[in-house]
């Protein structure tokens, strides 16, 4: 029987909570996917994301936020982190904290971005680099919830290398119970790839994603000038922007 | 204060005596900003000095740069807590272009390029304490740091300086600008720790 | 340098400290252009004393906020109206 989803609630009490790592692993020689132990965690929808805070001994604080990368199971909270070089935050999510190491986060916030299992329509996902996160989520989400509603992601990456969460996709495409995964590479692609280098364009969009007849619902993910320039392309192929929803990363992460 | 996360230490700083209570020092140069960079062709860009009677002062950017300009060094404090200290200018000071303006003002309301405002007495920039500067550690002003020019008061939290600015309509009341509509202190005195309406 | 903004949904922890609901599935109206926009796609500019949203059109200011120690800030001048969804798909 399918686990059911537990729905996020977009209302209550909204408080910094203490978490601490049980897990991580490594999706790329940059990218970790950190698991939290989260006493309390009221749960969340597929598509949210949270904000984690981190204070040193002299009082310094600072805060970034994060997308949760796996849909809601009990207290157990998964976020997947970019190390960003320079970055103040990142690198310590990814190297720094050790198994029982706390941090503070908040959440689930964010009702815009989100997907629900009950939502007939068919879905497009297109991610840029780390913009994969929420994605992921809620690809994980519908196969929790048994849900069969299509799903396609265009997933833009530089190189190869660069993928999050290979195997799991891979897995989950084969299941055949209608997600299609298809990746653009901008700088490297896997030997005898047949698409050119490139950034993504409206022929990538066309060839892999769903036409807009179909009416489906958008996600759009990644840095600023990806979700802008994907944006455009969805608009100038006719779907309705009312089912275009973006979260941009902005260029500064950290 | 939340709980410590242990080992973590975020941006290289330290805290040194010589700091405003709160701050921490940085050695890069945060970009801050409320909106988009403008983007001021020099040919249009000028300065203006407006007094609580309406009688305006102009400058292009060529006349600004007859004038006699200073260079100096001076420690700047951000209010979102990071300080850098040693930082070297080179611009027009206010009692320079404030020396032919008449006015009993006693307040002055800096406007930018963009729509920023900051507002600070009168009195504050002048007696060397504020230039109109336009270079940056001997190059020219970059324009994510305000560039072609900015006002520059490094006595007060940096967000009086503005970027991009455009001009200082002189008031006889004080007129609270961007920031100060929204919590932030009229003064703003680093070592006061004047962060917040109220402190 | 490309301008650096991210969007509206960074203000959803934020705005949750104030509003009891998540605002950033709200829709503005922005007072200087008219164009309506969920808060979601304000364009936000966070590296500041406070958080400033941007009109995805015009780039004026729709909204402000200040999180300071003891009390928050917003203006919201910038915003003719904002219209809650108060079902999930009341959109």
């Amino acid at each position: 029987m399918a686990r059911a989803a537990v729905p996020g609630r977009l209302t209550g009490r909204l408080v910094w909570r203490i978490a601490r790592l049980v897990e991580n692993r490594t999706e790329t020689p940059t990218a970790r996917t950190v698991v939290f132990d989260v006493p309390g965690w009221p749960g969340h929808l597929p598509g949210q994301h949270v904000d984690v805070r981190l204070t040193a001994e002299d009082g310094y604080s600072t805060q970034r936020s994060y997308s949760i990368a796996a849909p809601a199971d009990g207290e157990t909270l998964e976020l997947t982190v970019q190390r960003v070089d320079d970055g103040e935050v990142s690198p310590y999510l990814t190297d720094g904290l050790s198994i029982g190491d706390p941090v503070e986060l908040r959440g689930p916030v964010g009702g815009w971005f989100v997907w629900r299992p009950d939502d007939p329509r068919p879905v497009l996902l297109i991610a840029g680099g780390a913009g994969i996160v929420p994605l992921m989520a809620m690809i994980r989400a519908r196969r929790a919830a048994g849900v069969q509603v299509p799903f396609r992601l265009i997933y833009s990456v530089r190189t190869p290398d660069d993928r999050y969460y290979t195997a799991p996709l891979r897995r989950l495409e084969r299941v055949g119970d209608g997600l299609d995964v298809a990746y653009v590479y901008t700088r490297t692609a896997p030997e005898n790839w047949s698409r050119p280098l490139g950034r993504i364009g409206a022929d990538d969009i066309t060839a892999h994603g769903w036409p807009p007849d179909f009416e489906p619902l958008c996600f759009v993910c990644g840095p600023t000038g990806f979700v802008e320039t994907v944006a455009s392309i969805l608009i100038d192929l006719g779907h309705d922007p009312g089912a275009i929803k973006t979260e941009r990363f902005g260029p500064t992460g950290g | 204060m939340g709980i410590v996360s242990p080992g973590f230490r975020g941006r290289r700083r330290a805290e040194r005596p010589n700091l405003p209570p709160g701050q921490y020092l940085t050695e890069d140069f945060p970009v801050l900003s409320a909106g988009p960079t403008p983007r001021i062709p020099l040919a249009e860009w000028e300065f203006v000095i407006t007094t609580e009677s309406g009688q305006a002062h102009r400058w292009s950017w060529s006349q600004l740069q007859e004038l006699a300009s200073e260079t100096f060094t001076v420690d700047i404090h951000c209010v979102t807590k990071w300080s850098k200290l040693g930082t070297t200018w080179e611009g027009v000071s206010l009692d320079t272009l404030m020396r032919d303006v008449e006015t009993a003002a006693e307040f002055a309301l800096a406007y930018s390029y963009g729509g920023y405002t900051t507002n600070l007495p009168l009195e504050d920039l002048l007696d060397g304490k504020a230039w109109i500067a336009y270079r940056y550690d001997g190059d020219e002003l970059a324009p994510e740091h305000g560039g072609p020019a900015r006002l520059l008061v490094p006595h007060l939290y940096f967000w009086k300086s503005a970027k991009w600015v455009r001009g200082v309509q002189l008031l006889l009341g004080d007129e609270p600008g961007f920031w100060e509509t929204l919590g932030y202190h009229d003064y703003g005195d680093p070592w006061r720790e004047q962060r917040y309406q109220g402190d | 340098m490309a301008d650096q903004y991210e969007d509206g949904n960074a203000l959803a922890g934020p705005l949750r400290e104030v509003f009891a609901v998540d605002v950033t599935t709200a829709v503005g109206q922005c007072a200087s252009c008219g164009t309506t926009a969920p808060v979601a796609n304000l364009r936000v500019y966070s590296r500041a004393p406070g958080w400033v949203g941007r009109c995805p059109a015009c780039d004026e200011v729709v909204l402000r906020y200040v999180r300071g120690p003891a009390a928050a800030w917003l203006d919201i001048r910038g915003a003719v109206s904002l219209r809650f969804p108060l079902t999930p798909d009341g959109g």
